[in-house]
């Protein structure tokens, strides 16, 4: 069973700032933990050996049981050609492991993964990296809508422009766009962070319960209880270090971020019971 | 869920019945209840009309049913002579499908309503450049049903259907044609909110719904702006913002193809575009699946409209 603390390191770094409220849980599993981020049947691989499938002339099943057959056999990185914009390639993979597709994934690619770094050298289609738990991403291209969709933690990163409602219902982690998103980005994310370094669409962190949205062109306009906030010192650096591991940087500097955080005045943010609301209201 | 897709060649014409059929072959996991194509070839002076006397389902009720179709096409026939119509050429494709070259200088309405006034008879499209063929079954049985490979054109539209709201037949398949504009038809993805209330609306203006598909609805709302003297681009801007509920939608005309989402971009749509190619569809799958090698592609945004000429 894994140990939970209420402290952590990144508590020093600033990163768990927020004001958790509500519904929130504030809680946070310990890296030092002895028996955590390693599943019981997790299985070791070996970085250094490789394997190729082409994924062209197969079914999407097959393209996923073979990824695990070579997983079973120590494969440590796997390259996958000819995606073809299938849809849920390289879904489920709990395991440390580097995952290349040479070309386009379709809809909900990587989705339920947990611990790979994966790379697409193409475009991915809507539900890229829904409920991610660890790891990261890397789409060189453009994204779908809903993109890290219920995501619970590591890096989802879209070098190119995203759709419409990136982080919706995020949980952890952090999400980097380098171009352009839609509208409703951010739609009641409840924690984590989403950069956007193009310019964001409408309702932007629309009814958001917690988390950061940084945006570096313009915003169409904000969501309901979204509010800007003032970038702290440490984000500052923690954004440039971030951005800088996927060799990316903001357009105008991390300091001319536009930062977004949730105004906490809706509803779910009072303790009255619905019966004692009659009271006041 | 249904899925929907669209190409337009720029200045040339293509197999675009080949590339339709393996288009929406690709999405037939989005609707296999029938699909439907609208195929504009390279047009003339003459009117293609497609019809129908029959329903497929049709065909299994009562012992009558093949005399009743034989007689509905001879009224078809007779009314066509009555109203002076030249029919040049005539090929019957199913039992109950047909497909007339026409030369008519008279009211194209009138003609049209004569001949719906006919019971069991629709008529699917009517144009110099577009021929609409919907059935059941997917994308490669109707293509081969209704001989579609080899069909050559600038521009197509189609459509599988995952039917939710109306019946399984071919009345409420897509496409929808825009009567009584000839050469206009629309497929469309998702759920109109505020169907009845447009549709009242529309019929008491003297417009005709043939079915009870809240899709069939764009097609005639289409129609009706275009009779107010909207372009199509017009038409398609102001339908995002007068209809309700979450819809991505395709229009064809003689020479263009458009594309409309609406406002909370709730349903999807994958778009490739290059100097001599546009393909659009429900999801990238389509698109490779006339694309060998690896392609740019992208989302539309919310509320977007755009419209490309071929």
């Amino acid at each position: 069973m894994a140990k939970l603390n209420t402290e952590h390191d990144s508590h020093k770094l600033g990163m768990h700032t927020e004001q958790l409220s509500g519904r929130t849980q504030q809680v946070f599993f310990s890296p030092s933990a002895e028996d955590n981020f390693v599943y019981h049947d997790s299985i070791e691989v070996d970085f250094k050996k490789t394997a190729e499938i082409d994924a062209g002339p197969m079914d999407i099943s097959d393209v996923n049981v073979k990824i695990r057959d070579l997983m079973k056999r120590g494969v440590g990185t796997i390259t996958v050609k000819n995606p073809s914009a299938k849809h849920s390639l390289g879904v489920g993979i709990l395991n440390r492991l580097n995952l290349n597709f040479e070309g386009s994934l379709g809809y909900f690619g990587c989705g339920l993964c947990d611990g790979p770094n994966i790379r697409i050298s193409g475009r991915v289609g809507w539900s890229c990296a829904e409920n991610m738990m660890s790891g990261t991403i890397v789409v060189e291209k453009n994204a779908g809508s809903t993109f890290g969709a219920a995501m619970r933690g590591g890096d989802l990163v879209c070098k190119g422009d995203v759709g419409s409602r990136t982080g919706i219902d995020q949980k952890g982690g952090t999400i980097i766009v380098g171009g352009n998103a839609g509208a409703f980005n951010g739609f009641m994310m409840q924690r984590g962070r989403i950069i956007i370094l193009g310019n964001a669409g409408k309702n932007l962190g629309d009814s958001m319960y917690d988390g950061t949205i940084f945006v570096g062109g313009k915003i169409e306009d904000l969501g309901v209880d979204a509010v800007e906030g003032e970038i702290t010192p440490t984000e500052e650096k923690w954004l440039e270090n971030k951005l800088a591991l996927y060799g990316m940087s903001a357009p105008n500097g991390v300091k001319n971020l536009t930062k977004i955080v949730a105004g906490k005045q809706l509803w779910n943010y009072d303790n009255l019971e619905p019966s004692e609301k009659k009271l006041v209201l | 869920m249904c899925g929907i897709a669209g190409l337009i060649h720029r200045g040339k014409s293509a197999d675009i019945g080949s590339q339709m059929t393996s288009m929406l072959q690709a999405l037939k996991h989005r609707g296999p209840d029938s699909t439907g194509f609208a195929l504009y070839g390279d047009g003339g002076k003459d009117y293609v009309m497609r019809f129908k006397v029959a329903e497929q389902e049709d065909l299994a009720t009562g012992f009558d049913i093949h005399d009743t179709i034989k007689e509905r096409k001879q009224t078809v026939d007779a009314r066509l002579k009555e109203m002076k119509v030249k029919v040049k050429d005539e090929e019957q494709v199913t039992e109950y499908a047909h497909r007339y070259t026409l030369s008519f200088g008279g009211d194209l309405k009138r003609m049209i309503d004569f001949i719906e006034d006919i019971e069991g008879v629709e008529i699917l499209s009517i144009g110099h450049a577009l021929e609409l063929i919907k059935d059941l079954g997917d994308a490669t049985v109707v293509s081969d049903q209704y001989s579609l490979s080899g069909f050559k054109g600038t521009h197509a539209i189609g459509h599988t259907r995952m039917a939710t709201e109306s019946d399984v037949d071919i009345r409420s398949a897509h496409p929808y044609w825009a009567y009584p504009f000839n050469d206009v038809s629309v497929v469309h993805n998702g759920q109109l909110t505020n169907y009845w209330t447009n549709r009242r609306d529309l019929e008491r203006r003297g417009h005709r719904f043939m079915s009870d598909c809240d899709s069939e609805l764009i097609a005639v709302y289409i129609a009706h702006r275009i009779d107010q003297g909207d372009d199509l681009e017009d038409a398609m801007r102001r339908s995002v913002d007068e209809l309700d509920g979450v819809f991505t939608y395709l229009v064809a005309t003689a020479d263009s193809l458009g594309m409309a989402k609406d406002v909370m971009a709730a349903k999807p749509m994958v778009l490739y575009e290059s100097d001599d190619l546009i393909a659009l569809a429900s999801e990238e799958v389509s698109i490779r699946s006339i694309f060998p090698h690896e392609i740019d592609t992208f989302d539309p945004y919310e509320g977007e409209v755009r419209v490309w000429q071929s």
